[in-house]
């Protein structure tokens, strides 16, 4: 059932060669793309020095304690190796040099000396939920959030209008001075933000929008990679479909909402993928223009963990997979439509 | 789940395009259709101008001034000697002969990632696209698959890779579970440059398969059936049909990843921090830790360094868009 | 009815002293960095500042070490950014920061106990006697050595006056034995290499404040570190593994027992402790010896505030708070730090919940910061001491990995630390 399922295949009934191979890619493809950020997220509940254990578990393992009369705190267990007790398990009290000082759990009063390469700690699979919770005590989490949340919807918006008003512009229109429009900005197309960085700042600070979410927003909502994708795609819609709506007098702006941006629909919908990922992930720029904890986005906390000299693993982890999971469940759930939105273009 | 918010979406559209027809509608009986364009254009380019333009120009102010502070009016003039120290070579293809040895072994190292990281990933995304454009079961999971590493952070991406690649990490456990010794991958040099143009593939492929599948599937199916009718080979299919109709789709993909490459830093920073000594420090990780990281911090070299870069870049994208038109016109 | 009087009653009379509170309520903003729990520790005792003060606010801004490396200098150069701020690069924003003295009540109290480090950051002159900076982490750079791996050798510890040579040639010989992978490590930071280089007889700079980097004493370190990278000694992958002035550090290696002899400082202790636990029994030792000294270098933290702030006597208030002895040992004790502060240091401070090995290995680095060479004192405090640093890790890793020969490493760092003394010469 399930193979005829698999193995169905397009018009022919054989299960050939090139079926395999597509079988083979696809399988590895999950492995290589899902594998390492399954680790980061197993990796996120171990703690601090079991994440700098070598070699590394995959599961988040740490050394099984017991409670043995007598002693106030409980004891790791170990299995023994070699020697005389081998094969049994064992409670240590404290280790001296070479030797560790063991006790049998079911006889407390009887010390056991034990070589310290004789035994293996005993080991069980233990969540470390409190790297998770921490965080939340430590930081505004929900506040956070929002201030992510805000920036990436509004600059989004922003950006999707604004650049698909101008690729209208460059595309639609014969006006003098487009060329030189558009060779300013594919000019400005390859020159990343960052080079820039000082400069912009002054900028940012003399319209006094440091500290504001603004200070995120505006400077990135003018992307020329926006526009030129937009414009190349706005170049393959027939114009006639344009003076059509012209005849029966629509304004340039309804020309411009109610055609072009409809049909734009697969090319918008690359741009928003585009700018979600941008201004989620966006790290540098606003560590300079946001240095207020209030107005902090979730990537600028997540860069909190990491100090001069030390970073803090289980929390940097912790905060990774949190960050991680908005956008893996927005994605999960608009994951139909964007494909289904860019396969309409084939529909076209 | 899903109805109120398309209900919300579909409403805010339609007052957003109430909102902005009054003002357009005016404009355009003010000064006429033939300039309405400017109208479109006018946010774009205000931002533009502010924010990316202006910036520019300011950094020309920088080039061309020295000293460490970073308002311009504490910086002294000193001519063109930030662009000639980056230029002064006895050698121009062994940088050891070089003031600024560093600089030209992160232009040629950039040179070497971009070819190689574009051109591998552009294989690639096309032969991943070519598989999900089949008729297999999971065809939305298995893109959603190939797409998710897009979604994470460049460093997040570059610490998953760090803790499998690093000396301790699970590539060497691995190795030596199976009885290998274990491999240097981020200090050697020839396997670091293989790793980082590894990650970024990783990391970027899943955006440009969707577009090129888009592409695909925008190509009508009566011109395969027609194709197989006339008994053609699949290899003549796509050789014939598939990349001639691909091409529009493929050359959007060609420049974005350019784009991409020539900018790589924050993924390939945190991953070998440009080691071993300068093997994989690519041209934009160079102008951010003279103008950054460095103390005192550089400014000026470092803006000197991005002019020097936006140029050829300019003279790239030139180039590329003549192609771009010459193929256009075919 | 008397309750809800007395409720109406109470309701009002917090309103009002909310909004009093509101009316005169100086805020501070405070940007803070961490490398283990200082933000929290400094937040806590804030806390306690605010209970005394109730006209003052201070929010506590916990940002990345980036932000405070590379953001706060354009910050400040553009007269914007935080009241106070928790920094590591003293000289370089010394120029920013704020003379406590004319605010303090008792200015003696802070020359007698912090006297040393407040003088890293007065860079006007030789007359200047300001008050600038609280150091509120002092950190030495030491090696810690893995003893159960010497115990398992049979190998006896070198003593407290032992040369790098005798060290190293230990630790090969205990890496042989227990087929340990790394006989010695340093972190990779041009500050680290510093002690070493000192001990040589590096001197980094003369009287007059001209930097010498590259002189015989610098020279003979840099040979024996680059052919103990070749050859194995030193572990080649936390040097050759990275490029420019990445820092990178062996703490890993050091905590799965893989590493014998480990170069690095105070600030690890913490996290040995916690992380190592009972696995083996590590210790801190005497810095190796060079022909000229056997010394580690100094380096840390301070808090300091700003003088464009809007409040300076709250910023001065706040400060003179977080220095008295009580507070300060309180906060030293939670974050498991060396304290800067003299009569601390005599007193020795008590770390609640610290394990023996945490205690013995913070015990020593207290009595090694008494014992440090001047010259890795006046280096802390040296003003191109980043690009010195800077170019050291650059360089010196182009020669491990066979870049550059040695020679013209040597010639780069040189070059290098001459143009950055002539941008920073070429401000004023």
């Amino acid at each position: 059932m399930l193979w005829s399922f698999i193995s169905r295949t397009r018009g022919r009934n054989r299960f050939d060669l090139t079926d395999w191979l597509t079988w083979g890619y696809l399988i590895f493809g999950m492995l290589l793309m899902f594998g390492p950020v399954l680790w980061v997220a197993m990796s996120s509940f171990k703690t601090d020095a079991a994440l700098s254990e070598y070699p590394p578990s995959f599961l988040p393992l740490a050394t099984q304690t017991a409670m043995v009369k007598g002693y106030d705190k409980p004891l790791p267990l170990y299995e023994i190796t070699a020697g005389e007790h081998k094969g049994s398990v064992l409670a240590q009290i404290r280790r001296i040099g070479l030797n560790a000082q063991m006790v049998d759990p079911a006889h407390p009063d009887e010390k056991i000396n034990v070589k310290i390469g004789d035994r293996q700690p005993k080991r069980e699979l233990t969540f470390a939920w409190d790297n998770y919770s921490k965080l939340f005590k430590r930081f505004n989490f929900m506040r956070y959030f929002w201030n992510s949340v805000f920036i990436t919807v509004v600059a989004t918006v922003i950006t999707v209008l604004f650049n698909s008003m101008a690729a209208f512009a460059l595309a639609k229109y014969k006006f003098r001075g487009r060329m030189v429009v558009f060779l300013l900005i594919i000019a400005t197309l390859m020159i990343p933000p960052t080079i820039n960085l000082v400069p912009i700042y002054l900028v940012v600070n003399e319209l006094g929008l440091v500290n504001t979410p603004w200070a995120v927003i505006w400077p990135a909502v003018a992307t020329p990679t926006g526009v030129f994708l937009l414009r190349q795609y706005m170049l393959t819609i027939p114009d006639d479909l344009l003076d059509a709506a012209r005849m029966d007098h629509a304004s340039e702006w309804r020309v411009y909402w109610r055609i072009v941006l409809p049909l734009a629909a697969p090319a918008i919908a690359v741009l928003v993928i585009f700018s979600v990922m941008w201004r989620w992930n966006e790290f540098l720029w606003p560590l300079i223009v946001l240095n207020r904890s209030e107005q902090f986005t979730l990537q600028l906390a997540l860069n909190a963990f990491q100090g001069d000299l030390q970073t803090s693993w289980s929390g940097l982890l912790a905060m990774t997979i949190l960050t991680l999971l908005p956008i893996t469940i927005v994605f999960a759930i608009l994951q139909k439509n964007i494909t289904a939105g860019i396969a309409q273009s084939g529909v076209k | 789940m899903l109805k109120p918010l398309n209900t919300a979406a579909q409403l805010g559209y339609r007052t957003a395009f109430g909102l902005f027809e009054l003002p357009m509608a005016t404009a355009q009986k003010l000064i006429g259709i033939k300039r309405i364009a400017w109208m479109f254009l006018l946010p774009n380019l205000l931002i533009f101008g502010l924010f990316t333009f202006l910036p520019i120009i300011l950094n020309f102010f920088y080039a061309t001034s020295g000293g460490d502070a970073i308002l311009l009016a504490h910086r002294p003039y000193v001519g063109t000697e930030n662009f000639a120290s980056l230029l002064s070579c006895t050698d121009y293809l062994d940088p050891n002969t070089c003031r600024r040895d560093v600089f030209w072994r992160a232009v040629y190292n950039t040179g070497w990632f971009v070819v190689l990281q574009v051109g591998f990933m552009v294989a690639f995304s096309l032969l991943t696209a070519l598989i999900l454009n089949r008729d297999i079961p999971w065809r939305g999971f298995f893109r959603s698959v190939f797409f998710y590493p897009v979604l994470l952070s460049p460093v997040v991406v570059a610490l998953i890779w760090k803790w499998i690649l690093q000396r301790y990490g699970l590539f060497n456990a691995g190795l030596e579970d199976v009885g290998l010794s274990s491999v240097d991958w981020l200090t050697d040099a020839n396997w670091a440059f293989f790793w980082i143009i590894f990650v970024s593939i990783w990391a970027h492929m899943g955006f440009y398969t969707l577009i090129l599948l888009a592409g695909l599937q925008a190509i009508p199916a009566d011109v395969y059936e027609a194709a197989e009718m006339d008994g053609a080979s699949r290899w003549r299919v796509f050789s014939k049909i598939t990349m001639p109709l691909l091409m529009p789709t493929m050359i959007v993909v060609l420049v974005l990843s350019l784009i991409r490459a020539v900018q790589a830093f924050d993924e390939i920073f945190v991953l070998t921090g440009g080691g071993p000594g300068s093997a994989t420090t690519l041209i934009l990780q160079y102008i951010y830790e003279t103008g950054f990281a460095s103390r005192p911090q550089l400014f000026g070299l470092a803006a000197a360094a991005s002019i020097l870069m936006a140029v050829v870049l300019l003279v790239l994208t030139l180039l590329q868009l003549r192609v771009t038109r010459g193929q256009a016109e075919n | 009815m008397v309750t809800k009087m007395l409720l109406a009653g109470c309701t009002a009379l917090s309103a009002l002293a909310f909004s009093a509170g509101i009316a005169n309520a100086v805020e501070l903003r405070f940007q803070c960095y961490q490398d283990g729990n200082e933000c929290q520790a400094w937040s806590e005792e804030i806390k306690k500042f605010e209970a005394k003060n109730p006209d003052i606010k201070v929010a506590v801004d916990e940002v990345p070490y980036k932000a405070i490396l590379e953001s706060l200098p354009v910050q400040l150069a553009s007269g914007s950014g935080p009241d106070l701020a928790r920094v590591s690069d003293l000289g370089g924003l010394a120029k920013y920061m704020l003379d406590l003295r004319p605010h303090l009540k008792d200015a003696d109290y802070w020359e007698k106990n912090y006297g040393d480090e407040l003088k890293w950051t007065r860079v006007n002159g030789p007359n200047d006697n300001g008050i600038y900076n609280l150091p509120d982490q002092l950190t030495i750079t030491g090696p810690f050595v893995n003893k159960t791996l010497f115990d398992q050798a049979g190998v006896a510890m070198p003593g407290d006056k032992a040369t790098w040579d005798d060290w190293a040639k230990a630790a090969v010989e205990v890496a042989k034995k227990t087929k340990t992978p790394y006989p010695m490590a340093m972190d990779r930071s041009g500050h680290r290499f510093a002690g070493p280089a000192i001990s040589y007889g590096a001197k980094y700079f003369d009287g007059k404040g001209n930097p010498i980097t590259v002189d015989d004493g610098f020279k003979a370190f840099a040979e024996k570190f680059v052919k103990w990278n070749k050859d194995g000694t030193m572990a080649k992958d936390v040097w050759a593994g990275s490029g420019g002035a990445t820092y990178q550090d062996a703490s890993q290696e050091f905590i799965n027992a893989t590493l014998v002899f480990y170069l690095s400082g105070s600030w690890q202790v913490a996290r040995f402790g916690r992380e190592i636990g009972d696995a083996f029994d590590w210790e801190v030792v005497n810095s190796p010896c060079g022909p000229a000294a056997c010394t580690g270098i100094p380096g840390g933290a301070s808090v300091v505030g700003f003088k464009h702030t809007k409040h300076p006597e709250a910023v001065a208030k706040l400060l003179d708070f977080m220095a008295q002895e009580d507070v300060y040992a309180d906060f030293i004790g939670q974050t498991k730090a060396i304290p800067a502060n003299k009569s601390l240091q005599e007193k020795r401070v008590d770390y609640p919940d610290a394990d023996s090995h945490v205690k013995k290995a913070l015990a020593a680095f207290t009595i090694a910061a008494k014992s440090l060479s001047p010259r890795a004192f006046e280096f802390q405090g040296y003003k191109n001491n980043r690009a010195i640093m800077n170019a050291t890790a650059a360089r010196i890793t182009q020669a491990i990995v066979g870049e550059s020969t040695l020679d013209q490493a040597l010639d780069r760092i040189n070059a290098d630390i001459a143009e950055a003394v002539k941008a920073s010469g070429g401000a004023k």
